[in-house]
C-alpha cells in the first residue's frame, strides 16, 4: 500500500505530461515531430540538469537557493577562462565544475555545523556569486572557440528531421548519474533517511555531517553543469543570466513529485517535471496569441495542483503511522 | 557610555551596525551628514536613505510579523507588482479617482496576503513552498493586468504619496512612521502581538492555551500582504507607472534581512518592529554608502553577502552555546 503511494506523484505527473504532449498532437501536426521533441530537450538540458541536483537537496529537506546565481558565475568564469586565459574549453568546464563541488560543499558544511537553516545560507551563496559574478564583468562576454562549435554542431540524428543535442545527451548522461546516486549507493539512501527523519537517522548512525556536505556538493555539481551547458547553449558569458532559475528548478521537482517535505521522491520525475515546464513554453510558442506570461501563469497553477496533492498524500501517510 | 543603558541588550548590535555604517560614510565623503535646505525640502544624503528606504520598511514591517509566526513570505516582491499594475490600470485605463483607488489597492493586497495565509494555516503547507506560488505566477498576474506594457498614468495624489514633500519631509517617509505607529499599537497594546509571538515560539503549546493558531497566521499574512501593497503604492507612485517584471524585485531577500539583522530568528516566537525599522536603515545606508563611496555597484551584492553571513554566525545556535560556556 506505502510503496503505491509513494508512485501516485510520479504518476501524475507521468499523466500530465502526456496529456500535455497529447494536446500539443492533436493540435499542431509538427508537435509530434522529433524535431519538437528534440528541441524540448536541448532547450531545457540547464534547467533540467540544475534540477536534478536540487532533487537530492529537496529530498533531504532542503533548499538550494544559489543555482540561477551559480550558472551566471559559471558563465562567465568559464568566459574570461577561455578569452582572457585562454584556457581550451574542456578545462574551463572541469574548473568550473571543481568549483561547484567545492561552494556547494562549503554551504553544506555551514548549514550542518553551525545549525543554520539552507535556505538563509544558499541565500547568501546566491547573493555572492552574483556579486561575484557582477565584480568579475558587468557586460556579456561572448566566447569563441572552435571546440564551442564543435560542441553546438554535434548532433545524433534522430528519425524524422530532430535528433540529440550534445547538451540534450550531457543532461541524459547526468539524468543516469544521478539516479544511480539516489537508488542505488549508499549516499543515496542517506540522503533518503535525513530528509525522511534527521534524527531517527542520526540515531541509526547515518553520518549527517558528511551527508549534508556531499548533498550540497552534488547540488553544486549539478549546478555548475548546468551553468557549462547554459555557457555553452548561448555561447556567452552573462552575469545577469538566468535570473529566477532556482524557482523553475525548485517548480521542476515539485511537479516532478518530490514531496517538499523530504525523504520521498524519484529523481527521474524531475525530468517529467522540467519537460511539463518546457512542453507548456512550446505549447504557449505555438500557439501566437497567448502571451509568455500565461506560462508563469500556469507553471503558478501546476505547482499549487502538485502540492496540494501532496498533502493529502503526507496527511494519509501520517494517518498510517498513527494506526 | 550612555549607550549600553538603553533597555535591553538586543538593540545594541543592530544599532551599533548602524552608527558603523554611517561613520564610515563620514570618512569617505565628509559632506555625508550635511542636510541642507532647497526649495523648502530637507535634502542630503540621510534623507536620501529614509527616502529610498521606505518600500523596504513596508515590506520589512509585514516580513516581521510573518517570521514572528514562524514563517516567511516570499512572495512580497510579486504582490507588489500586482499591486502596482492594478493601481496603474484603475487610474489609467479606468479613469477611477485616486479615493477609491487607493482602497482598491489595498484589498487586491490583502486579497493575496489570505491566499498565502489560507496555504499555510489551513491547507498546512510549509511557508517557503507556500508563497512560492505567488512568486512564481504572481509576476504573471501582474503582466496579464498590464497587458504585458509598462502603464503609465498622471495623478497628483499619488505623485504627492511617492515623492512629495510635507514640512520638509518626503511624504513617503511620514507614511510608513505613522504606519509603523499604528502597527506597533495595534500588535503592542492588544494581545495581538504576544499571541503571534506563542503560535512562533510553540505552535501546539499556544494551542492548548487557547489560541486559534490558525487565524493568528493566517491574519499575519495578511498583514503582509498590506504592507506589500503599501510598499507597491508607494513604489508605482514614484515612477508614475507599473512595471511588472522589475518592481519590487528582489525586495524580498532585502526586507528577510532587514528582519534577521533586527535580531529576529528566522524560527519565529519574537519580533520587534522598531529594530526590523533600524535593519531597514542598515541595508539601506549599506547600499547608498556603496553608492556614495564611488564603489562600482555591482559590489552591493558581495557586501550584503557578507553581512547576511556575519549576522548568521552571530545567531547560531552553536556559537552562540560557545560564548556562554
Amino acid at each position: 500500500m506505502l510503496k503505491n503511494e509513494r508512485l501516485v506523484p510520479l504518476l501524475a505527473t507521468l499523466a500530465v505530461l502526456i496529456l500535455l504532449y497529447g494536446i500539443g498532437m492533436s493540435q499542431y501536426r509538427n508537435f509530434a515531430s522529433t524535431l519538437v521533441l528534440g528541441n524540448l530537450l536541448t532547450d531545457n538540458a540547464f534547467l533540467i540538469t540544475a534540477a536534478i541536483g536540487m532533487t537530492f537537496v529537496i529530498l533531504s529537506g532542503g533548499i538550494d537557493l544559489s543555482v540561477g546565481s551559480m550558472i551566471a558565475f559559471i558563465g562567465v568564469l568559464f568566459a574570461i577562462l577561455v578569452r582572457d586565459a585562454g584556457w581550451h574549453p574542456l578545462g574551463a568546464a572541469a574548473a568550473a565544475l571543481l568549483f561547484g563541488v567545492l561552494f556547494g560543499a562549503a554551504m553544506g558544511w555551514l548549514i550542518d555545523s553551525f545549525d543554520i537553516q539552507p535556505f538563509i545560507v544558499t541565500l547568501a551563496g546566491m547573493f555572492l556569486l552574483r556579486g561575484l559574478a557582477f565584480v568579475m564583468s558587468l557586460e556579456s562576454i561572448p566566447i569563441v572557440h572552435p571546440a564551442m562549435d564543435a560542441f553546438a554542431g554535434f548532433r545524433i540524428p534522430l528519425p524524422g528531421r530532430g535528433g540529440l543535442s550534445a547538451s540534450a545527451l550531457v543532461m541524459l548522461g547526468a539524468l543516469v548519474l544521478g539516479i544511480i546516486l539516489a537508488h542505488r549507493t549508499r549516499f543515496g539512501t542517506n540522503v533518503y533517511a535525513v530528509g525522511g527523519d534527521k534524527v531517527s537517522a542520526a540515531l541509526l548512525g547515518v553520518p549527517i555531517r558528511r551527508t549534508t556536505v556531499g548533498i550540497y556538493a552534488v547540488s553544486g555539481f549539478y549546478s555548475s553543469l548546468a551553468g557549462v551547458l547554459y555557457t555553452l547553449y548561448t555561447a556567452s558569458g552573462y552575469p545577469l543570466a538566468a535570473v529566477g532559475v532556482e524557482l523553475d528548478a525548485i517548480a521542476a521537482v515539485v511537479i516532478g513529485g518530490t514531496l517538499l517535505t523530504g525523504g520521498i521522491g524519484y529523481v527521474i520525475g524531475t525530468l517529467f517535471g522540467g519537460l511539463i515546464q518546457g512542453v507548456i513554453q512550446t505549447l504557449i510558442a505555438f500557439d501566437g496569441s497567448l502571451n509568455s506570461w500565461w506560462t508563469k501563469i500556469a507553471i503558478g497553477g501546476l505547482l499549487f495542483t502538485f502540492i496540494v496533492l501532496q498533502r493529502l498524500i503526507t496527511r494519509s501517510f501520517s494517518s498510517l503511522r498513527k494506526g | 557610555m550612555k549607550f549600553l543603558t538603553l533597555p535591553g541588550r538586543r538593540w545594541l548590535w543592530p544599532s551599533i551596525a548602524l552608527v558603523v555604517i554611517l561613520l564610515t560614510n563620514l570618512l569617505l565623503s565628509p559632506g555625508f551628514f550635511s542636510v541642507r535646505i532647497v526649495d523648502d525640502h530637507l535634502y542630503g544624503s540621510l534623507i536620501d536613505i529614509l527616502h529610498r528606504g521606505t518600500p523596504l520598511a513596508f515590506v520589512a514591517l509585514g516580513m516581521a510579523v510573518v517570521i514572528a509566526t514562524g514563517g516567511i513570505d516570499l512572495s512580497v516582491g510579486a504582490i507588489i507588482a500586482i499591486c502596482g499594475a492594478t493601481m496603474a490600470v484603475l487610474l489609467k485605463g479606468a479613469g477611477l479617482s485616486p479615493a477609491l483607488v487607493l482602497p482598491i489597492v489595498l484589498l487586491v493586497g490583502l486579497a493575496c496576503g489570505l491566499w498565502n495565509g489560507l496555504l499555510v494555516a489551513f491547507l498546512d503547507i510549509q511557508p517557503i513552498v507556500a508563497t512560492l506560488i505567488l512568486m512564481v505566477a504572481g509576476r504573471g498576474i501582474a503582466q496579464m493586468i498590464t497587458d504585458g506594457q509598462i502603464v503609465t498614468f498622471h495623478s497628483d495624489f499619488f505623485s504627492l504619496i511617492g515623492s512629495g514633500f510635507f514640512l520638509g519631509l518626503p511624504v513617503r517617509v511620514l507614511v510608513v512612521i505613522g504606519f509603523a505607529i499604528l502597527l506597533a499599537l495595534l500588535l503592542r497594546r492588544t494581545a495581538l502581538g504576544l499571541f503571534l509571538e506563542s503560535v512562533g515560539g510553540n505552535a501546539a503549546a499556544s494551542r492548548l492555551a487557547g489560541i486559534e493558531a490558525r487565524w493568528i497566521r493566517l491574519a499575519a499574512y495578511a498583514v503582509s500582504g498590506i504592507c506589500s501593497a503599501l510598499a507597491g503604492i508607494v513604489l508605482t507612485a514614484d515612477i508614475k507607472g507599473a512595471d511588472a517584471n522589475n518592481a519590487g524585485l528582489w525586495l524580498e531577500l532585502d526586507a528577510i534581512l532587514a528582519v534577521v539583522i533586527g535580531g529576529a530568528a528566522l524560527k519565529g516566537g519574537r519580533f520587534a518592529l522598531g529594530l526590523t525599522l533600524i535593519g531597514v536603515l542598515v541595508i539601506q545606508s549599506l547600499t547608498t554608502s556603496i553608492l556614495v563611496s564611488g564603489l562600482p555597484s555591482q559590489y552591493t551584492l558581495v557586501v550584503k553577502a557578507i553581512v547576511v553571513l556575519a549576522v548568521l554566525f552571530l545567531q547560531s545556535p552553536r556559537l552562540q552555546r560557545l560564548r556562554s560556556k
